[in-house]
């Protein structure tokens, strides 16, 4: 849930990057951390294994800038995806917003990507939250490895497995070069913001 | 508690209160968060500075974690948190819910008065919600 302080009229907006262990939720906010430094004012925070795998979550906290007298801040949060983690996955999602879940696109990866969606599902209904109400985004990553001959699911099929019954925005994008990576987080902020207006008003 | 939207008047008297109980006896730095990370307000000394921002979302993170590891072991909570450093100590507390206060402070104060005055301070801001609800 947002956080609205009327004195200083700051909003506070929590969006958590979701998806399948090394699908590349971390590497879209360090992309983010790279490309928009000037919306950043502090460090990004990461706590990690030795490996490099999100241990707890990333923290990247994002200034939008003003939107009707309100300065926007939005609070980036990737989960860890291993599936041994999903405790902690649970603790990230507390209060959330909006979410990015972000797919691996690699076709060995199909089952994995339909798990994990499935149990963002059961993870947000118990905290009484619907997947088909929160705004949310899908990214099908990792679309460069085509050009190295990996076999990467069609878009068709991803949207079969993801997104028939959801119907929402979803980008094919490259966390690693950064493809379509401003795109879905325009993209978040937006139908988050969109959302909290309606609930305020 | 509808905290999501806090009043002017409401943040005032908090802050107010903090200032009082808190920085005046000499605590550096006191957050008020709620269990997603944001940020409800912040006082400090004046002299110290953090990244409220990030501090706030690594404090629910691990306020967090440690009520998770209670339940796992039949607890309904434990009440202290209390990080013990060379210069700067981080005192956790429980305010209901979904709100957090955490006061940072140096050697100059012992865990004791800073509890009490906690406490004190945690009781009023309760009673100042239940006054405008
Ligand atoms: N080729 C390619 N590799 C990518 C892309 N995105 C991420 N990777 C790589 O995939 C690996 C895992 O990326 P991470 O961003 O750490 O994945 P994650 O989703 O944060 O993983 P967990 O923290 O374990 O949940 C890293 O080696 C990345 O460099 C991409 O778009 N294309
Ligand atoms: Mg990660």
């Amino acid at each position: 849930m947002s956080f609205i302080n009327l004195r200083e009229k700051i909003v506070q907006v929590k969006i958590v990057y979701y998806g399948p262990g090394r699908g590349g939720k971390t590497t879209n906010l360090e992309y983010i951390n790279r490309k928009f430094s000037k919306q950043i004012q502090s460090e990004m925070v990461s706590l990690k294994t030795h490996g490099d795998r999100t241990l707890f979550f990333d923290f990247l906290p994002f200034n939008m800038g003003q939107i009707k007298g309100y300065d926007l801040k939005i609070q980036l949060y990737t989960v860890p995806g291993q599936v041994k983690y999903n405790a902690t996955r649970k603790l990230v999602l507390k209060g959330v917003d909006g979410i990015v879940f972000v797919a691996d696109a690699q076709e060995h990866m199909r089952e994995k990507n339909i798990r994990s969606l499935n149990q963002l599902h059961e993870n947000l209904r118990d905290y009484k939250e619907s997947i088909f109400r929160i705004p949310l985004v899908l990214q099908y990553n990792k679309v460069d490895l085509r050009n190295q001959g990996i076999p990467i699911l069609p878009t068709a099929i991803l949207e079969k497995d993801l997104n028939s019954k959801l119907k929402v925005p979803a980008f094919e994008g490259s966390a690693l070069t950064g493809y379509n990576v401003p795109e879905t987080l325009k993209k978040i902020i937006s139908s988050t913001v969109i959302s909290i207006q309606k609930k305020l008003l | 508690m509808n905290y999501g939207v806090v009043s002017q008047e409401q943040l005032e008297k908090i802050d107010e209160l903090l200032t009082e109980k808190l920085i005046k006896i000499g605590v550096d730095c006191v957050i008020i968060i709620d269990m997603a990370g944001n940020i409800i307000t912040a006082k400090d000394n004046g002299t110290s500075k953090y990244d409220v921002y990030s501090f706030a979302a690594l404090a629910a993170g691990n306020f967090a974690t440690v009520d998770a590891m209670a339940k796992l072991v039949g607890e309904q909570e434990f009440s202290l948190l209390f990080h013990k450093g060379t210069d700067c100590n981080i005192h956790f507390s429980k305010i209901d819910d979904e709100l957090l206060l955490i006061s940072m402070f140096g050697k100059d104060i012992s865990l004791g008065f800073l509890r009490l005055n906690v406490v004190e301070t945690i009781e009023r801001i309760k009673r100042l919600w239940v006054r405008e609800q």
